[in-house]
């Protein structure tokens, strides 16, 4: 007998129809699995065999063909088990095949029949809504990711036997109630920019770059602060809409790093991976694609702390996404997009013993040393940082003060006030901040009157500064006069943008 | 006692002269000793086991390494390529040997120079450590630049930090300045300073009593300290930290009889504990280049007129940046203390602080410190 059930797969962030079709016909007793399947999937035949026998049905003695519409896409995961199990008890007659048309199934199972949660399944919920599918079966673990989608009818089931009950109408249907409440994961609800004393020039600098969604490059002496200043970067950053949270939720479920419990990542993520990170772990990708920490930081940051430890293939790998705000990953079979709209912070020594920026005599390297240090950084990479903070450390006296210092709070206002004075102007365009200003687009939105002219003039000529600042400067210097809701560039904010240029200017070359 | 020689014997016994002065296994005191005792190398050459067992100054070993037939091959090759090299060599006995020089106990028999002794010229040295603070490195080349305005010239080391600043501040006077190397003159060493070396010989003299081609050892470098302090009238000390180099300077200052100045500093800078302690001992205080000058009998006009001079250029700026000059008037500054200090906001500070830097007022150090321009 004929029965088909409607599952999920999952292609990059978004989910995808997968029919299951099952029949089962007279021949010599076998159970086959077709439409490209990976191990996880060919197994699932001994997994199924079990959890239905032990589930109290008998499992047929029959030639059983099962196969995963659309045949040409490579399907992966454990997540089908539910539904092809689902289709041998339709077919078999122990459910009725009608019931389940407008149903999904989405679900591990374990030998007894117990069903076990997945990853992925906030896509694969968005992706049954937008195709007319009412119910969803899941497992119980994952009912609160997928009850973000509420036109969705959500069952949570424990178990096989329960499932088909359910289904028949022996036992009532318990759709899933959202107790509500339930947050998502704050990855910085202890700190605050309250707690970090003085650095007003860091603070200042920071709140710039979250401002214009700019890129920034954090340089000072080990234990200094720039772990602690870029820890508290996402509590600035304006909170996230549901459609930017549903995006992040998506792409942190299918990596499968969404906590349990958790139904929305509705703050911005932040991402530090450690440095021993390899190309493919940064930008996603792998022989079974999975998204990079530079997707999982989507819409919020990605800190790479010590800098020129990153091996130089991971940093040139993030070139391009950096650039397009997307990675494609190609594969014989398909090629996938995660979403990478990350605001890239990093930090570095600024020499190899690490005091090159604290008082003269402190550092032991040469200048030779340092040079070759900062070597590291350069290059293409540098070129997409549009601030350079130079981090000093906090003197004591500072840290036992009592000064009142600004909380988040207070600077996330003003952030939130400037992105939006950015979103205002770019409508239309295909851009959102400052940092995704084209040079074709700097005769438009930062025209520079004649005293600023002026000054830039003097500046490339007295300071040494290096010609790929420019760019970097009339952007950074558009936030700057966004942050003080200054229609034209002045000249005070032209100078604070060249102030974040430290490393094209002859400061360093002593 | 001077050997009166032709150019000829001269050249000829220059090779006796090198082979003497490069001799490694002994101190320059007893080649010294050698020298007088035989009056020419090319005698210590000859010198038979038993004459020189009979001047009482060798050892067996010296006496081995003397009639070495390696070494003395060496020196055969090393001179022929010293005749290709641009080096002057100088030796004891030459006129252009410094005359203050040869009236140390232990003087070098050999100087390498390139560019120009002057004969008559007063020379002072200023010296200090390699890893200086900002106060110690500007005093480094204020001092030099005043000294070369009043026609001293200026003796240093080449090395990092003060030496480097001193040889700086008397090149931007226009004067002249000798740096006396730990290895061969036709090496630059720290290279960062490969620039200022052939600056150094247009304006005066790179010297050394090592062969070209000698590496920069660590134990070469108290013993060329010997010769800053014996070409010089006085040495000056500008900043140096308990175990300073700078400070075997001073001793052999002393040794040699030569006045011992001394930058004070703060009492809490550990940088400055060398210096301070000199000065407890009995060194001359120096507060203004006209303390030098004064031990030299150089006629001068100078005062500490430093802040002075800073104030009223100040005097023209506008409000806020003058607030902010103020508070740079004792040194570097970093930003976010300025900010506070002179209550403008940070961003404020430093885009002021950007045009009193193309204003050529201030500027700016890594690390956002900020510093006035002298």
């Amino acid at each position: 007998m004929y029965s088909k059930i409607i599952s999920c797969g999952i292609l990059g962030i978004d989910g995808y129809i997968v029919e299951i079709e099952t029949d089962i016909s007279n021949g010599l007793p076998g159970f086959d699995i077709v439409g490209l399947g990976d191990t996880a999937v060919r197994e699932a035949r001994e997994r199924v065999r079990s959890a239905v026998k032990n589930s109290g049905y008998e499992f047929p003695l029959k030639k059983i063909t099962v196969n995963m519409a659309p045949a040409n896409i490579k399907k992966e995961g454990s997540s089908f088990d539910l539904a092809i199990a689902m289709g041998i008890l339709a077919s078999s007659g122990y459910i009725s095949q009608s019931a389940v048309q407008k149903s999904m199934f989405a679900g591990e199972l374990s030998l007894d029949g117990e069903i076990r949660p997945v990853k992925g399944i906030l896509p694969m919920a968005v992706c049954a809504h937008q195709n007319g599918i009412r119910y969803l079966f899941l497992p119980e673990e994952n009912a609160r990711e997928a009850a973000v989608v509420k036109e969705l009818h959500v069952i949570p089931v424990r178990d096989l036997r329960e499932t088909a009950a359910i289904i028949n109408g022996e036992i009532e249907i318990r759709y899933f109630e959202d107790a509500g409440g339930e947050k998502g994961p704050v990855y910085y609800d202890t700190v605050d920019f309250a707690d970090v004393k003085g650095q007003e020039n860091a603070k200042r600098a920071l709140e710039v770059a979250a401002s214009g969604g700019h890129n920034c490059l954090m340089l000072g002496s080990p234990g200094c602060g720039k772990t602690m200043l870029a820890r508290r970067i996402p509590t600035i950053l304006p909170s996230m809409t549901f459609e930017e949270a549903l995006e992040v939720t998506k792409i942190h479920s299918i990596a499968g790093i969404l906590p349990p419990g958790v139904s929305l990542v509705n703050t911005r993520p932040f991402r530090c991976p450690h440095h021993s990170i390899s190309d493919t772990g940064l930008v996603g990708g792998g022989s079974v694609p999975k998204p990079g920490e530079i997707s999982l930081a989507h819409y919020g940051v990605l800190f790479l702390d010590e800098l020129p430890e990153f091996s130089k293939k991971a940093l040139e790998a993030l070139r391009q996404p950096l650039e397009d705000g997307v990675i494609t990953i190609s594969r014989v079979n398909a090629s996938l997009t995660y979403p990478a709209r990350t605001t890239l912070i990093c930090a570095a020594n600024p020499c190899r013993c690490g005091y090159f920026l604290d008082e003269p005599g402190k550092c032991t390297c040469t200048p030779r040393q340092i040079q070759q240090y900062l070597a590291k950084l350069s290059g293409p990479l540098l070129d997409r940082l549009d601030l350079h903070v130079e981090v000093t450390p906090v003197k004591y006296t500072e840290l036992e003060s009592d000064k009142a210092v600004e909380s988040s709070l207070e600077i996330r206002k003003r952030v939130e006030r400037t992105r939006k004075i950015q979103l205002e102007r770019y409508r239309g365009l295909s851009i959102y901040s400052n940092s995704q200003l084209q040079p074709a687009m700097f005769s438009k939105f930062c025209r520079l009157d004649k005293k600023c002219r002026s000054i830039l003039k003097d500046v490339f000529e007295r300071l040494g500064m290096s010609a790929r600042a420019h760019s970097r400067i009339l952007k950074v210097a558009r936030t700057i006069a966004d942050m003080d809701m200054s229609e034209e560039i002045r000249p005070v904010h032209l100078t604070e943008a060249i102030q974040y240029r430290s490393l094209d200017r002859r400061v360093w070359n002593l | 006692m001077e050997l009166e020689c032709g150019e000829n014997v001269m050249t000829s016994n220059l090779k006796y002269w090198i082979w003497l002065g490069s001799l490694v296994n002994t101190t320059p005191a007893r080649k010294y000793r050698l020298l007088q005792y035989f009056r020419d190398p090319a005698l210590v050459w000859e010198a038979s086991e038993a004459e020189l067992e009979a001047s009482g100054l060798c050892t067996k070993k010296l006496i081995s390494s003397l009639k070495d037939k390696n070494t003395r091959n060496e020196t055969e090759r090393a001179f022929e390529s010293l005749i290709r090299c641009d080096a002057e060599i100088i030796t004891f006995n030459d006129r252009a040997y410094p005359e203050l020089l040869r009236h140390i106990a232990d003087p070098p028999l050999v100087l390498y120079c390139r560019g120009k002794l002057e004969p008559e010229e007063k020379r002072v040295a200023v010296v200090g450590s390699r890893r200086a603070t900002w106060y110690g490195l500007d005093m480094a080349k204020r001092l030099a630049r005043e000294l070369a305005e009043h026609g001293v010239t200026v003796v240093s080391g080449m090395a990092r930090g003060i030496d480097s600043q001193a040889h700086k501040g008397a090149l931007e006077a226009g004067g002249r300045t000798i740096a006396v190397l730990g290895c061969g003159i036709d090496k630059a060493y720290p290279p960062e300073n490969r620039e200022l070396m052939e600056k150094i010989m247009q304006n005066g003299a790179v010297i050394s009593e090592y062969l070209p081609g000698t590496e920069p050892v660590r134990y070469n470098f108290p013993a060329r300290n010997r010769i800053i302090s014996g070409i010089s009238l006085g040495v000056t000390i500008v900043e140096a930290g308990e175990k300073s180099g700078s400070l075997i300077t001073a001793d052999y200052a002393l040794e040699q009889g030569r006045e011992v100045f001394a930058v004070p500093g703060n009492i809490n800078s550990h940088n400055s504990t060398g210096t301070n302690r000199l000065i407890r001992d009995g060194a001359k205080v120096v507060t203004c280049v006209g303390d030098i000058l004064d031990e030299l009998k150089v006629s001068h006009d100078s005062k500490n007129t430093y802040s002075v001079n800073k104030k009223s250029a100040l005097m023209k700026l506008g409000k806020e940046e003058k607030t902010i000059a103020q508070r740079l008037l004792n040194g570097p500054v970093h930003l976010d203390v300025i900010s506070r200090d002179c209550g403008i906001s940070v961003q404020m500070a430093s885009s002021i602080l950007l045009m009193l830097e193309l204003s050529g007022f201030v500027e700016q150090l890594p690390g956002k410190y900020y510093r006035l321009v002298e």
